[in-house]
């Protein structure tokens, strides 16, 4: 394998597996920003505890969340340094803001709130999680912001052989970042959410700690039914937005290799054929594809074949036509996933209304699954978006070939490569140890905590203080 | 008038600066919490006396990263391409180091505090023992061709003259930490802490005075800037001589600020030394990267200078708060997070 290749896949892997905790994070901060401020607001204890217990796991998971994040401020330059000279211009101010804004904002006020229970008054300490969890949102919007140039370049002018920044407003008002941005926010609630719902659904099949995690369920259930209308919406606007700006990407994420029919049917499934470039066995239904294109009920669909031509004349000879077959999979897998959370996010509001959550076994079994369809959905909206932007790596400008390190050797890259991925192998293993150990410990542990517990593994008196 | 080019070199500067103030003691802690505690509740004491700050602290490293990526994108690139390896260790260390804070004292199996006592150390060692060494050898000069590119061999980044600034930078880390440690720890580890620092004294002195020493003969940094660096040369000399007496006369908060002014004076020499080129190239004066020759435009940079400059009155304003609100010290007889 090159350099190139390897790149690639430290790039895929690391930034893949920082971004299973990164939804995790943004949701859970605003959720656990809720319940202290019922807390705060309704002074009743049940809520305390629900900040602090969602607060352990919280915790744990923005520690690795954290650590894995810090790879991706350097990585660009480690491994991507023509790409950083070519766009650094434009692309690192996002950055840089991002760190100024965003990452003190949320490591200052997490230490504040983890040390200051007792410290701060009640509705300082409230504050501080919910800048915590400003502070996360604040963090998605300027890396989008960056993303988003990736996607669909604008506010930059090309001269001294790079792209340099002349509109700093287009770059933030970029219409590319206000669909990604909602539908990536939306997307973390939700991953929030459906944890906190599946974890719930646990120990309420167990009928344990009932009034606890009913509570729980019920705040997060809201959080999951809103978030799910949100990422459908926001999903919708970024199609719309998609056939204007990228319609490579479309096309291949529908497996078009010719000009659609008007109006446009979807293809549910389909064997794809990229070397004869076509397809067999398509399932499709009729005027779906124009919806989700244009809005309406009409209109055709520009296929991958015309378009190689098109770009072919604008950007010289070359294949432009993405891995179609992920691209079309990706696609698939997150809208059908991200159907299935605001289905099942209905169906929990309305068992817990008609107050059958608790004997409605089924939901809750297939919510302890349902734990994983976000995130899975967050991986394969990201796979989608950025295989389906190859061979580009800032769309029109530079190719993806041409971006990497000129002075890094395939060697140097396979050590980082295996180092990392062994690195993040165990961080993973270890942490869901203590996602396990934090939630067999229950919402009661803080209390029980300084009651010295027999452990043949400690020494007399040391209980209390751990 | 200073230049845009000129305000964000001394920008990213501060930061580093920032990061090596901060993170300097951070480092130092988590090395000591190895060697000066002598059981698990000292251990965590030394952990806790940083639990609050660790994270924010290593922010600076982050935005001084991030202010290098948009205002000198060619720096950012050649040096985090160009040092490829050595930026690798330094995230091995902080990765590791992180998640060590955060899990150590989530199980009480001495196997498990152990294995994260270990890491917590080499993660406290490898990052600035690795930027001692890449700074060094930045000042010293690398292989840098006309495009901007470096291609070092070993020799250029490890070498008796760098190994030397990796490692007078990480006991400076330490000797700073244990400092630290008398302002937030109590009692018997409060003594414990001044003690090792005062014994630390002589060593680091030799360090310091054997590293400037080849800094001198390795590096054209006298011959550039000689007349402001003799003369911070003989501020740090004022300054270590105090840091002493503070020590030896238990006025901590003094000792501290003198422990702090010295990590600042080094990392800052290093910059000034720099200047006006951000790395230097080996092979040939001219292929130098400059703060004119790597820098972002001068819409890029004005429009990051505003922005930075109406944050970062709110940003130092909370850090500072979070220090005040944490100014009680670390009583390892009391509830303890991590």
């Amino acid at each position: 394998m090159d350099v190139v290749e390897l790149s690639r896949i430290q790039f895929a892997s690391t930034t893949l597996f920082h971004f299973l905790f990164v939804p995790l994070s943004i949701g859970l901060a605003f959720i656990i920003a809720i319940m202290e401020t019922m807390y705060v607001v309704k002074k009743d204890d049940k809520y305390k505890k629900m900040a602090k217990f969602w607060g352990h796991i919280f915790l744990i998971n923005f520690a690795v969340g954290v650590v894995t994040g810090i790879l991706q401020e350097f990585q660009f330059g480690m491994n991507w340094s023509e790409y950083s000279r070519f766009v650094g211009d434009v692309f690192g101010a996002p950055l840089a803001i991002e760190a100024l804004l965003a990452f003190f904002l949320e490591s200052t006020f997490l230490g504040l709130w983890i040390f200051g229970w007792d410290r701060l008054p009640k509705w300082v300490h409230a504050l501080c999680i919910w800048l915590v969890s400003l502070g996360t949102i604040f963090s998605a919007f300027f890396i989008l912001s960056a993303n988003s140039f990736m996607q669909h370049p604008v506010g930059e002018v090309l001269q001294n052989g790079r792209l340099e920044m002349n509109d700093f407003l287009a770059i933030m008002t970029n219409g590319q970042l206000w669909v990604e941005f909602p539908h990536t926010v939306f997307g973390s609630f939700a991953t929030g959410a459906l944890f906190i719902v599946g974890i719930s659904a646990i120990a309420l099949l167990r009928k344990k700690h009932v009034a606890f995690y009913k509570g729980s369920f019920k705040i997060a259930i809201v959080v999951a039914l809103i978030s799910g209308i949100g990422i459908a919406l926001s999903g919708h606007e970024q199609a719309l937005y998609l056939v204007e700006t990228q319609p490579m990407k479309m096309a291949a994420s529908e497996g078009l290799w010719e000009d659609s029919a008007d109006p446009a049917p979807w293809t549910v499934f389909a064997n794809i054929d990229t070397e004869a470039k076509e397809n067999t066995g398509e399932l499709k239904i009729p005027y779906v594809l124009s919806f989700l294109s244009y809005g309406e009920f009409s209109g055709s669909v520009e296929g991958m074949n015309s378009l190689q031509e098109r770009y072919t004349d604008l950007y010289g000879p070359g294949n432009y036509i993405p891995p179609v077959k992920t691209t079309f999979w990706s696609f698939r897998v997150m809208t059908i996933l991200g159907g299935a959370v605001l289905a099942l996010s209905i169906w929990g509001a309305y068992l817990y209304a008609r107050k059958k959550l608790v004997n409605s076994k089924w939901y809750l079994r297939i919510m302890i699954v349902a734990i994983s369809f976000p995130f899975i959905g967050n991986s394969a909206g990201w796979i989608m978006t950025e295989i389906g932007r190859q061979p580009w790596v800032v769309f029109g400008y530079m190719k993806t070939e041409d971006a990497v390190s000129a002075g890094v050797t395939a060697g140097e890259v396979l050590f980082s490569l295996i180092t990392f991925s062994a690195m993040y192998l165990i961080l993973f293993a270890v942490m869901i140890t203590l996602f396990v150990r934090e939630i067999k410990k229950g919402p009661d542990h803080d209390i029980e905590e300084t009651e010295p517990i027999a452990d043949p593994f400690t020494k007399e008196g040391q209980h209390a203080f751990s | 008038m200073l230049s845009l080019n000129e305000f964000w070199f001394i920008l990213v500067a501060v930061l580093f600066v920032g990061f090596f103030f901060l993170e300097g003691f951070d480092f130092g802690v988590g090395i000591a919490s190895k060697f000066v505690a002598k059981d698990d509740l000292e251990k965590r004491a030394f952990i806790n006396s940083i639990g609050p700050y660790w994270d924010a602290n290593e922010v600076w490293l982050i935005t001084a990263i991030g202010a290098m990526f948009a205002a000198f994108p060619n720096w950012y690139a050649s040096m985090l391409s160009g040092f490829y390896l050595c930026f690798a260790f330094i995230l091995f260390g902080l990765i590791g180091r992180g998640v060590a804070f955060e899990f150590r004292g989530k199980a009480e199996h001495p196997t498990w505090r152990k294995t994260w006592d270990w890491v917590i150390l080499f993660g406290s060692i490898i990052p600035p023992l690795t930027f001692g060494i890449m700074f060094t050898a930045l000042i010293q000069g690398v292989p840098i061709d006309e495009n901007m590119h470096m291609h070092a061999g070993i020799s250029d980044v490890i070498n008796v003259y760098t190994v030397l600034g990796g490692v007078t930078l990480t006991m400076l880390c330490v000797w700073h930490g244990l400092i630290f440690g008398t302002l937030r720890l109590m009692d018997t580890l409060r003594e414990r802490c001044r003690r090792v620092a005062k014994n630390l004294l002589p060593i680091n002195a030799i360090l310091l005075v054997a590293f400037l020493g080849m800094t001198f003969f390795k590096t054209d940094m006298f011959s550039v800037h000689g007349n402001i660096l003799e003369y911070l040369f003989m501020v740090g000399i004022l300054v270590y001589i105090a840091s002493g007496y503070f020590i030896t006369r238990k006025r901590d908060g003094w000792a501290f600020l003198m422990s702090g002014l010295i990590m600042i004076l080094l990392i800052a020499s290093v910059f000034i030394g720099l200047f006006p080129r951000v790395m230097i190239s080996s092979i040939s004066e001219a292929y130098s990267l400059t703060v004119q020759s790597a820098s972002s435009g001068d819409y890029s940079l004005k429009i990051m200078t505003y922005i930075s400059l109406a944050l970062l009155p709110f940003v130092l304003g909370y850090q500072i708060w979070s220090y005040y609100v944490f100014r009680k010290r670390v009583d390892h007889k009391e509830h303890m997070e991590y």
